[in-house]
């Protein structure tokens, strides 16, 4: 097998008996780019495979000389920020994101910048000011979103690991719909520092990886209290990589029933309960209940992120640097023309749409009966969290309702495209960590995850439950013919 | 709030388009005396909002040096940019001296507050939004005594918030462009507002003033309208007197001087008070006072005010501020400046015309406190402190800190004077010379040979040149006039350079004066 189709783990090993070097990797992973990156478009910009690699392998980080990407949205110093939107068109962060910092101290060698929905807002990737990014699975179909090209940049081996956001499910569905590992942390377990907020009460940055090892793995890198952050949480980030080898013997799982209602693909609904018997086979016992406000999540959740992201991506507006578009002759003033005119030609139009949206449940009269009203089922969708995990360690639900669907199918409507995040939406709600694992193909052969839920800081469960499961099965280990 | 040119213009359009009648929007001061008398019969109603810079090291949300006045664009980081990205993290010493002001105001510091986003674009405001506080402000329900005209007056404070500051657009005379300067962006302000508590102009002023008094001994701020280190805005309605109800107001803008408030509320009185009486109402709205004309225009009406749009900031997680750290703060406070003009007057006899001078400035207060270890008599202080010593400050206009003087060497000079070591006109001119060089009293005495002379023989020869140079006052003065004796005298103290003891001058002379 090629270095391009290991994982960060394999790799590890490899540099430390010195059967490979980063720069082997780095080489096929550059002939893989060359070979499928024009199917799949993982990529915002053209990656750079002429990192500097002389003594990578021999530093003692966790990632030393481990090929990375990261989300379109993630400053690095020097290189194009852009969220895919042309509003951002030749933006050059000048300074490293935190998990970017974080990931560089531990000789992680970042390639590049992936694909996305513009400002993440979106399902399928098809936002993107650029391209959308193909599935690998089926070039026909999305790869999901918003970090789609995070993920099937993964899933096709074009990168060994990869740093997604979520905010509504945008690492966990596409990771479902590439078969891959997506984590989201607990709000505050990760650094926000230099992601470009879309929520800010609910973006969190998680890794995309080919196993939970590896995603175990690199969120130990990431994870941890940042000064520069007044959201990230001051706690020790415990050993998930011994953590998640503890046995599954005595855990308790609960199974919401409103998670397997009406709209549920049969294919994904019998793959989640086939894992579901294969856990039980490895000593979880699971219970039924109840997140009676679930069905609320999807319009709490269009309020008060479009509400913040209205005010978030008020800032570009032409003045200070990315795209400035002149007040046309028939504008009256010509600071309100820059701004109307750069904002117009600058947004795409689910942005514009979820910007009028926000903009319109902060407005004055509008206030009580919008964001208020949903910050209060906000916070009753957290304590149905709270009272599952009073009698339960973990919730498994489906990741998705659906496995890809095709490019264009939902871009006409967007109720249909916001439905596809209605299992991922409220653990952002709620701050609780999730992750997507694969647990089965649909008979067509597209990938399909599901979803554990844990309490805040439990991601060593998570990985504790999703790393025996896939020790027994093999799910992770088939790769897209391309 | 900030002045905002883009709804400034936009605001004057509007006006031009509705066609308003003249009185309403452009009233130019032109009330009759009989106009004047019948406003007595409206009271005043104003309410003052006071924006304060705090001098903290670094700014509220980013660790970049909270300066004025350097290079463009040079304390400025990605938070302070509003970069994509970048997060505000809250600067516990701005908080600490928020806290400060507010206890000094006698405001209830919540224990649990939080800040909001107020949403509005202009290009000085890097995010599109001010990191402000809305429903929450971290206190309230504070009060200042005041020293109105009619003794001491309550003003209550109604809330004190703490938020970030904007940077400054720069309009070149050449070009087409307008530049931004982003050193100002997110310096920690201090928004006080009052209570409509105040009735007239010079109640406005005095509160300003003694607000500022205020904040300068708790150094937390410079307090410098010039450079906008304190802005003020102004409510203010009227309603017929003796009643109570509120009518419509107007909110003053553009002032830059505490003068300029009182001038823009006494014109706005007589403009609101001319409307009504013209059977006319007062329309809602945010006006800007012209200090070139001296009169007040409208900026923007109710209906174009802004809609901020107000949400809790998601990137700044609500504050606990506990009991403890509020009892430290206040312990810290230092002494304000009632007390001490209390003080002054009590312990060390000072009228209250005197203590409230000394008072009013804290370096001044603070040195004259420092002679006063020095040298045991505080009313020959205070004498020569609101005397020579404010004069030379008035003439160079420096204040107490750039003055060359230190309290050794005031209380060495006011001892030779007390000693009749030197005149006091002696002293006045050595005090000079004191700023100047920066020698002591005593070198300048010494060198310029100028103790007093009180020695008859050596001061004759002195007298007999002036009786020579000045034949027409001698004249005078056999013809009666005493006041010619003085400019003789007077002449005896110039020609010895002071240094004659003018008591003594004035009996050789008398004694010469008979016998010619």
């Amino acid at each position: 097998m090629k270095l391009h189709g290991l994982t960060a783990w394999e790799l590890r090993l490899r540099f430390q008996d010195g059967s490979a070097a980063p720069a082997d990797v780095l080489s096929d992973l550059k002939g893989r780019y060359q070979a499928v990156e024009e199917k799949v478009r993982a990529f915002a910009r053209p990656p750079h495979f002429e990192e500097d690699v002389s003594g990578s392998s021999s530093g003692a980080g966790a990632l030393q000389g481990i090929p990375a990407v990261i989300k379109d949205n993630i400053c690095r110093q020097g290189d194009p920020t852009e969220c895919c939107s042309r509003i951002l068109k030749g933006f050059v962060a000048p300074y490293d994101a935190t998990v970017v910092e974080k990931l560089k101290k531990s000789g992680a060698l970042i390639l590049g910048k992936t694909n996305m929905d513009e400002f993440a807002f979106g399902s399928s990737c098809e936002t993107s000011c650029f391209y959308p990014t193909r599935n690998p699975w089926d070039l026909g179909r999305v790869p999901g979103g918003s970090s789609g090209g995070s993920c099937a940049c993964v899933a096709a081996d074009e990168t060994i690991v990869a740093l997604g956001s979520d905010t509504g499910g945008s690492i966990r569905q596409p990771a479902s719909l590439c078969g891959v590992v997506g984590m989201k942390p607990t709000y505050g377990r990760v650094s926000r520092y230099g992601l470009v907020a879309f929520a800010s009460s609910l973006d969190q940055i998680g890794p995309i990886t080919k196993d939970v090892r590896d995603n175990a793995l690199v969120l130990s890198v990431i994870a941890g209290h940042d000064g520069r952050d007044a959201t990230s949480v001051d706690l020790p980030v415990p050993d998930y990589l011994k953590e998640m080898e503890k046995d599954l013997k005595g855990m308790r799982v609960a199974v919401p029933r409103e998670y397997f209602v009406e709209g549920i693909d049969p294919e994904v609904r019998e793959a989640v309960t086939q894992a579901k018997a294969k856990l039980g086979s490895l000593g979880v016992t699971f219970g039924e209940v109840s997140l009676p406000h679930t069905e609320y999540a999807v319009a709490v959740y269009y309020i008060v992120a479009t509400a913040e992201a209205s005010s978030n991506l008020a800032r570009f507006d032409g003045v200070q640097y990315g795209l400035r578009v002149a007040a046309a002759p028939e504008d009256a003033s010509a600071l309100i023309g820059m701004y109307k005119q750069t904002r117009d030609k600058g947004f795409g139009a689910e942005a514009k749409r979820r910007l009028i949206l926000g903009t319109y449940v902060l407005s004055s009269g509008y206030y009580d009966a919008y964001y208020l009203r949903a910050s209060k089922v906000r916070r009753l969708i957290r304590e149905d969290f709270d009272k599952v995990f009073k009698d339960f360690d973990l919730i498994l639900t489906p990741t998705s309702p659906t496995p890809a669907f095709r490019l264009g199918e939902k871009t006409d409507n967007p109720l249909s495209m916001y439905l596809s995040d209605i299992y991922t939406i409220s653990t952002n709600l709620a701050g609780v960590p999730a992750m997507s694992v694969p647990c089965g193909f649909s008979k067509a052969g597209l990938p399909i995850g599901m979803q554990i839920i844990g309490r805040p800081f439990g991601e060593a469960d998570l990985y504790r439950l999703a790393f025996h499961y896939e020790q027994n099965t093999s799910w992770h280990k088939q790769k897209p013919k391309l | 709030m900030r002045d905002d040119g883009l709804t400034r213009r936009t605001g004057r359009l509007a006006n031009r388009l509705t066609g308003k009648p003249a009185k309403n929007c452009l009233y130019t001061h032109e009330v009759s005396d009989t106009k004047h008398a019948e406003m007595m019969n409206y009271e005043p109603v104003i309410g003052l909002e006071v924006h304060v810079q705090l001098k903290t090291a670094t700014k509220a949300f980013c660790g970049c040096a909270n300066i004025f006045g350097s290079r463009e664009n040079t304390h400025v980081c990605p938070v302070c940019l509003g970069l994509p990205g970048s997060l505000p993290v809250l600067n516990e010493t701005a908080l600490k001296s928020a806290v400060k002001v507010a206890l000094a105001l006698g405001c209830d510091v919540k224990h649990f507050t939080k800040f909001d986003r107020k949403n509005y674009y202009y290009p000085d405001l890097p995010k599109n939004f001010q990191i402000s506080q809305y429903d929450m402000p971290f206190s309230e329900n504070g009060k200042m005594d005041i020293r109105a005209q009619d003794g001491v007056k309550r003003i209550r404070v109604k809330r004190v918030h703490l938020e970030e500051d904007a940077g400054k657009l720069i309009h070149p005379e050449s070009g087409t462009e307008s530049l931004v300067d982003y050193n100002r962006a997110g310096t920690p302000l201090l928004e006080i507002v009052s209570e409509p508590d105040l009735h007239t102009p010079e109640e406005a002023y005095v509160y300003l003033t003694d607000l500022k008094l205020i904040l300068q001994y708790l150094d937390v701020s410079d307090c410098d309208m010039e450079k906008g280190s304190l802005r003020c805005d102004a409510n203010i309605s009227l309603r017929p007197a003796g009643t109570s109800g509120l009518g419509v107001k107007a909110e003053l803008k553009n002032m830059n001087s505490f003068r300029a408030v009182r001038q823009a509320l006494e014109y706005e009185i007589k403009r609101q008070a001319a409307v009504l009486e013209e059977g006319g109402s007062v329309v809602q709205e945010t006006r800007l006072w012209n200090e070139k004309k001296q009169l007040t225009l409208p900026m923007r009406s109710k209906e174009e005010a802004h809609d901020y749009r107000y949400f809790p900031e998601p990137d700044l997680p609500p504050f606990v501020i506990s009991a403890e750290e509020i009892d430290t703060i206040k312990k810290e406070l230092p002494e304000m400046p009632a007390q001490r003009r209390r003080r002054f007057m009590e312990a060390f006899g000072l009228c209250e015309k005197d203590a409230s001078t000394v008072v009013a400035s804290k370096s001044f207060a603070d040195f004259f406190e420092a002679c006063l270890e020095l040298y045991g008599q505080p009313k020959k202080i205070v004498h020569w402190l609101i005397g020579p010593v404010s004069f030379q400050m008035n003439t160079r206009g420096q204040d107490m800190a750039e003055l060359r003087l230190t309290p050794a060497a005031l209380t060495e000079l006011i001892d030779l004077v007390e000693t009749g070591k030197i005149s006091q006109l002696a002293g006045k001119d050595v005090l000079q010379e004191m700023l100047e060089s920066g020698k002591s009293a005593g070198k300048i005495v010494v060198e310029e040979n100028l103790a007093q002379v009180s020695d008859a023989g050596a001061l004759l020869a002195v007298i007999q040149e002036v009786l020579a140079a000045n034949k027409k006052s001698v004249d005078d003065y056999k013809a009666g006039k005493e006041n010619a004796l003085m400019f003789l005298v007077g002449q005896v103290m110039r020609l010895s350079r002071g240094k004659a003891n003018p008591k003594t001058a004035r009996e050789l002379l008398v004694e010469k004066l008979r016998s010619l």
